[in-house]
Formats: structure tokens, C-alpha cells, sequence
């Protein structure tokens, strides 16, 4: 059962991230992006990290991805036009595509031999009180120094975009 | 019995009455707000226009169905589906009541309870967005393309004070499933005072209580924030070019939303299905009571008719009183009306706060609005949050 589930949603989030490349219509792009999230989040789900699922949906499926739409609609961007593509990107992009496929699958196995497979339901830290212990315990450091750059980005854009505005 | 069939008989049983709310609801409304303007409202179809939402459901089916040329068909299509997906989908984590005995298999009153209940609420209701800000974009109408856009930037920036508001008490009952939340507001302080989030010690979560109903207010786009479809400015807003049952899904998504935000309110913030004084104190009783001063009002203006037909009229609805309140005293019913009664109760007054406002406050303008959200809702959320964890990590 987890298994189907697992393939089904595996696909159709890799259907949806061909699709957000695929798509000319930027919205269009922006809707199998909430789909890769989505996906990913039932993933999650699958694996036994319930608060990353839930959180995954609220943040980037609910805040992130709207704000994209928003500004997509504000903007009100029109139909890309595709541009002639370079003889060399003709001629070797999908050989390129599979040999770089190819290395992922090769350094995939050799990192993580075969004994250390994933096994659904065998991951029991994925409620938001083990979250929450984990970040305030072990990785609180690196927790807060993140917080701080997201703080500094911030401000980082309000003074460029105060500079446009001057 | 087993548990998948149980599952679907409680599934069965809470859409049917979650949608035949939603179809009253829009009644309620109607007479509210007809009554607040001094006038009878829906009359015509029915007693007192009682059968209303049938004859609308009949209309909105057999109007022609339009797709305006121009659009981008599939997402508009798409955008009902998902606004209606969603706002009906949070009801499956609410719990209406305890446990209970059917056929001789124990059971809970909720179709399921999940260790995350509040962050799935969250994220269905944060999914929700995309329903309008898509009809907004796909319909090609410069109102509707408004319509949608201030409805995203609002439920963006509203949905900080909402999760805000949320946190506080759960620093307080400290769990995120929904039946536990409840659970965690049982007893009372000197034998009377109910320990709901809004009176628990050592923070009563008063503030985050009326922020997380503003906030909520604005998430469902009621009066006074119902910006998105301010009829003086933008026809219709979101849903201007959508007809039949795809409007009909829109109006149904906003009702469920009201439903859902009212019984979360109740269940975070007023005690879920528990009682507001304790049984030992008669509050089982208080059911009964109230049908029976419902049928004897009734049986009084029977007795002396104002008009010819009340005098048939009023004793059979008397007797309808009568008969519900024995229902509350039967012991074997009981265990499992008495909570219901109590969450219908506090999640239908909610729902007539949000019709009253309707009726009594204008609406904002669309930068006072984010101003408010911004620059009031949002440092207020935050100071309450840091007051109540500080308070929480003092005394407990």
C-alpha cells in the first residue's frame, strides 16, 4: 500500500517538475509547482515526517506559492515566446541530460550501499515535538543563525527596493 | 462492524448534515439580517420561507451554465473545485463530542483525529487561497482579476494574526490533535469556571480569542473585510463571470468556511463539546429546559391565536418541542446529544456573531484593512504569543 502510494505521488511529482519547465504560461509553471509541493508533502507524509508534511503545505504550497501567483497576476506576465534554441543545446541536450542522470544514479549507490534501503514506517522523530526538541536542543545555533540571515535578507530588500523607489 | 464501515456510515452522516447546514445557513443569514433591517426576509416558499434553499438549490441547477470565451478554460474550471475541495475537507478533524457506543463497537464523535489536527486545518485553509485567486485570474475580467487579487494579499497577510492566535493557547494545552485540545479544557476553577483556553490560568487566552476572530473574518471575506467582492467597486468580484452550480460552489465554499472557522474557534478557544458549568450542577438538563420553554411558548400563542391557522399551527410545533425535549432525557441517547448539543450551541452562536456583524458594521477600505492587519493584528498576536509563553514557562 505505502509503496503505490509512494510511486504514485513520486510520479506525479515528477510529472508536475517537467511540467513547471514545459509550461509556457508562467501561471501555468506556478500551478505544477504547488503540485511538486504537494506531492512532496504526502511524501513526507508517507515516511512518517507528519510535522514537515504539514508544514511543507502551509509554507510553501500555502504562503510562498500564493505570493508567486500574486505577483504573476499582478504583473499580469503574458504567454513566454520561445526563443530558437542554440545548435549545440539541439544537438547535445538530451545526451548531456542522460549522462548527468546517469552520474546521479551512479553517486546515489556508491553513497548509500544497498543495505541501507528506506523502509516506510520505521521513522518514528517526525512529530512536532521531536521537531521542536531537535531545534531547540541540538541545532539551536544553526537554527538562530538562520533566523538572523532570513533577517538580514529582509532588510537587505526593503533597502533595494527603497532605492528603486527613491 | 468493522472499521472501514463504520468510517463511511460517520462520513455519510457528517456531509449530509455538514451540506443541509450550509443550504439553512444561507436561510439563517437571510432572516438575520432581513430581521436586523426590520423587515420579514423569505416568506414566499414555505412557512416562513422554510423551503428557500430547496427552491434556490432547483435554481441555481437549471440555470444555464456559461463559459465565457477567452478564458483559460481548464483553470477556470479547475478554480470552484478547489475552492469547494477545500473549504468542506477541514470538517473531517473537528470533534463534535466523546466517545461513544454504536451497535456495540466504541467510537469517537469526529471522523479522525490526527496528531497534527491544527496544522491540517491550517494548511487546507492556506490551499484555499488558490480557489479565488485563480477564478480571479482565469475569468479574463479586470473586476474579477481585482476580486482575486485582493484576496490573496489579504488572506496572506491575515493568516499571520490567525496562526499567531493559534499558537498561544496551544502553548497552554500543549498538543496539536484536536481531541486532546479538548480534552486538556475539561474541569472547572471553584467548581464553576470552565477550564476553556479563554479562562485557563495562568494566561487566559482572551486577546488571542477575539484576534483569531478577526482574523477569521477576514479569511472567510465577511463584512466587514469582504473586500474581494465589494459589490460597489467590483460587481461581483472574484465569481462575477462564473453561473450556476460554479457560483452556487463559491457561495457554498464561503458558508463551509464560516462552519469550519466557527468550530475551530469553539474547539481551541471555548471547550469543544464540554459543557459551560458542570453536570453535577444540572447542566444536563439545560437541553430540556430550553425545548421546554420553546414548546410552552408555543403552546401559549396557540391557546390564544393571533390569526385563524395559529390555533392548528402553533400546538404541533409545541408538540415538536416536547418530543426533543424527552429525546435529551433518555439515558441511553443522552451520552451521545448532550455533547452535540453543547458544540452546536457555541459554534452556532459564532456563526450568528458573523451574521449580526454582517448586519450591523460597514465595510473597510482596502488600505485600512492592511494597515489594520499589519500595523495592529500582527504586534498585537506577537506580544500576546511572547506574554503567554512567558507566563506559561513561569507558573507551569
Amino acid at each position: 500500500m505505502n509503496v503505490i502510494l509512494f510511486l504514485i505521488f513520486a510520479a506525479i511529482a515528477v510529472v508536475c517538475g517537467v511540467n513547471v519547465v514545459v509550461q509556457t504560461h508562467p501561471i501555468s509553471s506556478a500551478i505544477s509547482l504547488i503540485g511538486v509541493m504537494g506531492s512532496l508533502a504526502v511524501l513526507f507524509l508517507l515516511l512518517g515526517a507528519e510535522f514537515l508534511a504539514a508544514v511543507q503545505v502551509i509554507v510553501y504550497a500555502g504562503a510562498v506559492m500564493v505570493l508567486f501567483v500574486f505577483v504573476i497576476m499582478l504583473l499580469n506576465a503574458g504567454v513566454e515566446i520561445r526563443q530558437g534554441r542554440a545548435l549545440l543545446a539541439q544537438v547535445l541536450g538530451i545526451p548531456l541530460l542522460f549522462a548527468f542522470l546517469g552520474l546521479m544514479a551512479y553517486f546515489t549507490r556508491s553513497m548509500f550501499p544497498s543495505g541501507r534501503d528506506v523502509r516506510f514506517g520505521e521513522f518514528h522523530y517526525g512529530s512536532a515535538a521531536d521537531i521542536g526538541r531537535a531545534l531547540f536542543t541540538q541545532y539551536l545555533l544553526p537554527f538562530e543563525v538562520i533566523s538572523v540571515l532570513i533577517l538580514i535578507a529582509i532588510l537587505g530588500a526593503v533597502v533595494l527596493a527603497q532605492k528603486e523607489l527613491d | 462492524m468493522n472499521f472501514f464501515l463504520l468510517s463511511l456510515i460517520k462520513a455519510v452522516v457528517v456531509a449530509f448534515v455538514l451540506l443541509t447546514t450550509l443550504a439553512y445557513l444561507q436561510w439563517v443569514e437571510r432572516k438575520v439580517i432581513a430581521h436586523i433591517q426590520v423587515r420579514p426576509g423569505p416568506y414566499r416558499v414555505g412557512p416562513h420561507g422554510l423551503l428557500q434553499p430547496l427552491a434556490d438549490v432547483i435554481k441555481l441547477i437549471t440555470k444555464e451554465d456559461l463559459i465565457p470565451p477567452y478564458t483559460s478554460k481548464f483553470l477556470y474550471l479547475l478554480a470552484p473545485f478547489i475552492a469547494v475541495t477545500m473549504a468542506l475537507i477541514s470538517i473531517s478533524v473537528i470533534p463534535f463530542g466523546g466517545p461513544i457506543r454504536i451497535f456495540g463497537d466504541n467510537t469517537w464523535m469526529q471522523l479522525t483525529d490526527l496528531n497534527i489536527g491544527v496544522l491540517f486545518v491550517l494548511a487546507i485553509s492556506s490551499v484555499g487561497v488558490y480557489g479565488i485567486a485563480l477564478a480571479g485570474w482565469a475569468s479574463n475580467n479586470k473586476y474579477s482579476l481585482l476580486g482575486g487579487l485582493r484576496s490573496s494579499a489579504q488572506m496572506i497577510s491575515y493568516e499571520l494574526p490567525l496562526s499567531l492566535a493559534v499558537a498561544a493557547p496551544l502553548l497552554l494545552l500543549n498538543t496539536l490533535s484536536l481531541r486532546t485540545i479538548v480534552e486538556r479544557q475539561s474541569g472547572y476553577y471553584l467548581g464553576f469556571i470552565p477550564h476553556w483556553s479563554i479562562f485557563q490560568m495562568p494566561m487566559p487566552q482572551i486577546f488571542s480569542f477575539v484576534i483569531f476572530l478577526i482574523a477569521a473574518f477576514a479569511e472567510t471575506n465577511r463584512i466587514p473585510f469582504d473586500l474581494p467582492e465589494a459589490e460597489n467597486e467590483l460587481v461581483a468580484g472574484y465569481h462575477t463571470e462564473y453561473s450556476s452550480m460554479k457560483f452556487a460552489a463559491f457561495f457554498m465554499a464561503e458558508y463551509s468556511n464560516m462552519v469550519t472557522v466557527c468550530a475551530m474557534t469553539t474547539t481551541l478557544f471555548l471547550g469543544g463539546w464540554l459543557p459551560l458549568w458542570p453536570a453535577a450542577a444540572g447542566s444536563e438538563f439545560l437541553p430540556t429546559l430550553i425545548f421546554l420553554f420553546a414548546g410552552a411558548i408555543a403552546l401559549y400563542h396557540g391557546l390564544n391565536p393571533v390569526r385563524r391557522r395559529d390555533a392548528y399551527t402553533f400546538p404541533a410545533v409545541a408538540v415538536v418541542f416536547f418530543v426533543l425535549a424527552l429525546i435529551f432525557l433518555v439515558p441511553m441517547l443522552r451520552g451521545a446529544l448532550l455533547p452535540l448539543f453543547w458544540f452546536a450551541a457555541k459554534t452556532g452562536g459564532l456563526l450568528f456573531v458573523f451574521i449580526w456583524i454582517r448586519g450591523t458594521l460597514p465595510r473597510f477600505r482596502y488600505d485600512q484593512l492592511m494597515a489594520f492587519a499589519w500595523k495592529f493584528m500582527f504586534p498585537v498576536a506577537v506580544v500576546n504569543l511572547l506574554v503567554t509563553a512567558l507566563l506559561v514557562a513561569l507558573f507551569s
